[in-house]
């Protein structure tokens, strides 16, 4: 056999590996959808559509974490901003339609995303981190004193509308349908980003920056990219939880929420695509279960000790332990 | 009476000294994180915890064991340091050579435990403390009445914040620590126990977060959560001041009080903000902080 | 399947109609849910103890009321808007519960009760105090029970005045609970012919209150008025204490106080202040009574807030019986229509905006030589008529009001 023989030899066989690994992701992609379309008919929709929205929030900031290695520490500003700019304009005015509202808040989102990028880009690892903790706690001041969020008490009573005029919303169906398609475009959308060449270079400059900067790439560029993307998911994400809980209110806005949507990413699996969305259906589960039941004073030290324990035990997360172990037995 | 930009004179020169009092509470919450990022790399968000348990532990020695001010001012940090060496021992170790953003997340953690088993145990209330006998009463200043505590807080969070600093600068102990973290494996050769060394250092820098806790037991509500509120604002000042950067800790701290009281008397609702305004500054113009290195 | 359920549920209503609209208790079954903030920041005032004090009203009322069951389903709010929408939600929609209790964070509260709306259930609000929420946010579909920001500021600030306390500075909590707060504060005050010669707005949480204590200080008021709550209230008054406010002569009036507070900051740091109060456990026997009861359970008094879920548990047990339903506007209306008289009130009633209006009491905290326990805190100065306490309705500006 000629070295060339044995080549295409092992690229067919990587091929079929290959294939085979697609056709499993197809089959898993395909229950998955299978399961989402189903879910409403047997659990509880609002809290389905509570999962889906932080589920894309925490694919926002994986994004950004997982896939370029930037850790911020203030998502939660743009979640917040998404929710009130779209609370505020289905409420104040009835001319527009829910997408319309959905649009307007997302955008504003990616707008105050690429002013935090262009403040904090610069700035590496903790600092990084601690600049976008510090824009945050600014945003989270100026939406405690401005009048039109309602203040600690909220903004109520956001109309859910009509989906571009015609299908009504009230309807929990409808609305669970609608998220769900809003979450699947942006779920292809991100795995679409992740595998593109783009993709590839945000992943050398997660691996190692000064060697893409010496490869001629203007990884400022990127980076900036990938957090108003980032940010601008993270909005839309605000934005229709406020329509789906038909409210918006300061607990988006506070630190806090930034700590838990690492939390969410840490637990599923930081740098895969499918890792933040088990993690934030987890972490949503486990707090509403735990705050319904007999432990329910107690889901702080139980998150807590969820933290802990990820960091200990399993830190490349739920999704990323199953892939280790996938490709251990089966590769 | 003078006036500055509409302020009297007297008004201002009190928010001053109060801005000074809080900014040594400020610099000596920093320094414990300074000391723990300086030399171990760690990002401790238990920090807030450990000041809580320092401020919750004289109230709980002093209700069930008797236990007065000034020896709980000795043994409510020493109790909450060894806190601190099992939570290196038996958690932080395992994750020595990991991104830093890993400790992060550990002892923020660590810190909602805290807080939540003390909270099921004595509620969010607070618990009460009173002023030991000698500091009760204070002095009047002229511009303003100075509590006799006050006083003694400006002393005592400044001597410790000196002392620390001096200890780890100028002494060959503090050699050994910067020396010993820096290149664990030399100083093995030289036969000194890094890891010993590395649990101990964390166990001081939460001691000193629990002095502070033990300083405001008797003015602020002692609660299990009063460290959450301060945690990140203390974060805020040690980035200010560059991570890592003792001195650095201790001069932003009492600016970053004295700034925040100013605020207080011009624009009070924007009191919370502005260290994170001033952070946002800083880092535009310094990447690593007032007094950081570069990396 | 919306119309499914409707054609349905139409169907089975006009069955009930030839039956000749009988009343009856769905499922059998009375689901309570109490939803309270289990862990943080107001968990002392309502919390774990307020579900004790729920179920001694479940016990005393003998446990089932007309052959049906009582159940309780429980949920940490964890102060959250969302967590209240959403829990509630579920347990109206799938998990038929009847009537929401507890109910403590306004923007809780607020999210909750627009669900509870939605549904036609019954929400019996308890921990929270907004006024805003028989006001702008009323339904007809919950009762707001214990207090509410107007009481409060209604009762401390025309005693003071009238003692003499003519200047008033106020430190507010700067949120929409505390500039609410503020102009309550500020109209009872000019109308009594007071002055306001300076306020403040302190960021919220605020840990140091020196530097706004120093400034009431230099004001040279006769009054320092906080119009905060929780830790900021405590905060402010040791500090006001640590700086000797009360002994330059000047006076501390707290705004919002419970009982947890009062007992958290001790009679040396709280002595002499002076604050309006729904109920108080040392009142007279029949408090003493059930209080006693309470501290057997909990190992703590109740607050105002505990005392009102037992309370309005009772008479909504009550109304459920009296009506054989437990259908939201029936009960609704058999409430209204009963005067309240028990341990909690005398002579309390349910007006239409949904506020339950009854005497409030103006106390000051005892000195440490005139307390002669842990819990002895208060001593009741003054009796607040319900006539003055609450929000007249000629000033509502309640949906049920207007379009009368």
């Amino acid at each position: 056999m000629s070295q060339t023989d044995i080549q295409s030899d092992i690229q067919k066989t990587i091929l079929k590996q290959q294939k085979a690994e697609d056709r499993r992701k197809l089959m898993l992609n395909g229950i998955l959808l299978v399961l989402l379309l189903l879910a409403p008919f047997v659990m509880y929709p609002v809290f389905l559509m509570k999962i889906l929205c932080f589920a894309l929030f925490a694919v926002a900031f994986n994004l950004l974490f997982g896939f370029t290695g930037l850790l911020s520490f203030g998502h939660a500003a743009f979640l917040a901003t998404g929710g009130y700019t779209t609370g505020y304009l289905l409420s104040n005015f009835s001319g527009l339609t829910t997408e319309m509202g959905i649009i307007a808040g997302t955008l504003v989102a990616a707008v105050l995303g690429l002013g935090f990028a262009l403040l904090s880009i610069r700035r590496q690892g903790i600092y990084f981190a601690m600049v976008t903790l510090a824009l945050a706690q600014l945003v989270f001041f100026f939406f405690v004193q401005s009048p039109f969020t309602g203040g600690e008490d909220g903004l109520h009573g956001v109309p859910r509308g009509e989906l571009f005029g015609l299908i009504n919303l009230e309807d929990n169906l409808n609305m669970y349908y609608f998220v769900l398609v809003v979450f699947l475009a942006c779920y292809l959308l991100v795995q679409r980003i992740v595998s593109s060449p783009y993709g590839h270079v945000l992943k050398a400059i997660k691996q190692n920056e000064p060697r893409a900067v010496s490869l001629g790439y203007k990884v400022d560029r990127y980076k900036v990219l990938a957090f108003v993307i980032s940010a601008t998911l993270a909005g839309l994400a605000g934005s229709m939880k406020s329509v789906v809980f038909q409210l918006a209110s300061l607990n988006d806005a506070h630190w806090h929420m930034s700590g838990e949507v690492i939390l969410m990413t840490l637990v599923g699996g930081v740098g895969t695509l499918l890792g933040p969305v088990l993690g934030a259906t987890l972490v949503v589960n486990i707090e509403y279960q735990l705050g319904q039941g007999p432990l329910r004073d107690w889901v702080d030290p139980i998150l807590g000790a969820i933290f802990v324990l990820t960091v200990l035990s399993f830190r490349s997360g739920i999704v990323g332990e199953v892939q280790k172990f996938v490709r251990k037995n089966m590769g | 009476m003078s006036m500055i930009f509409g302020v009297p004179m007297a008004v201002l020169s009190g928010q001053l000294l109060i801005g000074i009092i809080n900014g040594a509470f400020y610099a000596l919450l920093s320094l414990g994180l300074a000391v723990i990022f300086g030399l171990l790399k760690i990002i401790n968000f238990a920090h807030g915890a450990m000041y809580m348990l320092g401020a919750m532990g004289t109230v709980i020695l002093f209700d069930n064991l008797g236990v007065n001010y000034w020896v709980a001012l000795f043994l409510a940090p020493v109790l909450v340091g060894i806190v601190g060496v099992l939570v290196e021992y038996f958690l932080l170790r395992r994750i020595a050579g990991q991104d830093h953003i890993y400790s992060l997340l550990l002892t923020f953690g660590v810190a909602l435990i805290m807080q939540g088993i003390l909270t099921n145990i004595y509620g969010v209330s607070g618990l009460r403390y009173s002023m030991p006998d000698m500091f009760k009463g204070g002095v009047n200043l002229g511009f303003m009445f100075l509590p006799y505590y006050r006083a003694w807080v400006i002393v005592a969070a400044l001597l410790v914040c000196f002392g620390t600093w001096f200890m780890i600068e100028k002494t060959k102990l503090g050699a050994y620590l910067r020396a010993g973290t820096e290149d664990s494996q030399l100083m093995q050769g030289f036969g000194i126990n890094v890891p010993l060394l590395v649990s101990l250092t964390y166990g001081f820098g939460v001691m000193l977060a629990a002095f502070a806790g033990v300083l405001a037991a008797p003015i602020y509500s002692v609660t299990p959560v009063m460290g959450s509120h301060i945690l990140i604002v203390v974060f805020a000042v040690v980035v200010i001041g560059g991570l890592g950067s003792i001195g650095g800790a201790i001069i932003t701290g009492v600016l970053m009080g004295v700034v925040e009281g100013l605020t207080k008397t011009f624009y009070p609702p924007a009191s919370s903000a502005v260290i994170f305004l001033v952070m946002v500054i800083v880092l535009m113009i310094r990447p690593h902080g007032l007094f950081g290195k570069e990396a | 399947m919306t119309i499914m359920k409707k054609l349905l549920a139409s169907a089975v209503a006009s069955a009930l109609m030839v039956g000749g609209a009988q009343a009856e208790i769905s499922n059998n079954t009375v689901k309570i849910g109490y939803l309270a903030d289990m862990s943080g920041t107001y968990r002392d005032l309502s919390g774990p103890n307020g579900l004790k004090a729920l179920e001694m009203a479940i016990a005393d009322f003998g446990g089932t009321v007309k052959g049906a069951k009582i159940e309780i389903v429980t949920a940490d709010d964890r102060n959250s808007p969302d967590v209240a929408s959403s829990t509630v939600r579920r347990w109206l929609e799938n998990d038929n519960v009847d009537m929401v209790a507890g109910l403590v964070a306004s923007s809780v509260t607020i999210a909750a009760t627009k669900v509870i709306e939605e549904n036609d259930k019954l929400g019996l609000v308890n921990g929270s105090a907004a006024s805003s929420i028989t006001n702008e946010y009323c339904t007809p579909n919950h009762i707001h029970y214990t207090y509410d920001t107007y009481a409060l500021s209604i009762g401390t600030p025309t005693a003071i005045v009238k003692e003499g306390g003519k200047t008033w500075y106020i430190l507010t909590a700067d949120y929409a609970f505390g500039h609410a707060m503020e102009a309550d504060v500020t109209r009872v005050v000019e109308a009594n012919g007071g002055e306001i010669v300076g306020s403040i707005r302190h960021p919220f949480p605020t840990p140091d209150f020196s530097s706004f204590i120093l400034q009431a200080q230099a004001s040279g008021a006769d009054v320092i008025a906080l119009a905060n709550a929780g830790a900021d209230t405590t905060n402010a008054i040791t500090t006001a204490a640590e700086f000797g406010v009360t002994q330059s002569g000047q006076t501390i009036a707290g705004l919002v106080v419970f009982l947890s507070d009062v007992h958290a900051l001790g009679t040396e740091a709280a002595q002499g202040l002076q604050l309006t109060t729904g109920w108080y456990w040392d009142m007279n026997d029949e408090t003493r009574e059930w209080s006693d009861r309470f501290m057997k359970e909990t190992g703590a008094r109740p607050t105002m807030v505990h005392a009102g879920i037992y309370s309005s548990t009772l008479q909504y047990l009550d109304a459920v019986e009296k009506t054989g339903s437990d259908d939201a506007q029936t009960v609704r209306k058999q409430m209204m229509d009963t005067p309240i008289n028990d341990m909690f009130t005398k002579n309390g009633r349910i007006r239409e905006d949904g506020r339950m209006v009854h005497d409030m009491y103006l106390a000051q905290v005892k000195t440490p030589e005139e307390s002669s326990g842990e819990w002895d805190l208060y001593k009741i100065l003054r009796t607040i008529p319900a006539e003055e306490a609450f929000r007249p309705l000629a000033d509502s500006k309640c949906k049920l009001i207007s379009s009368k």
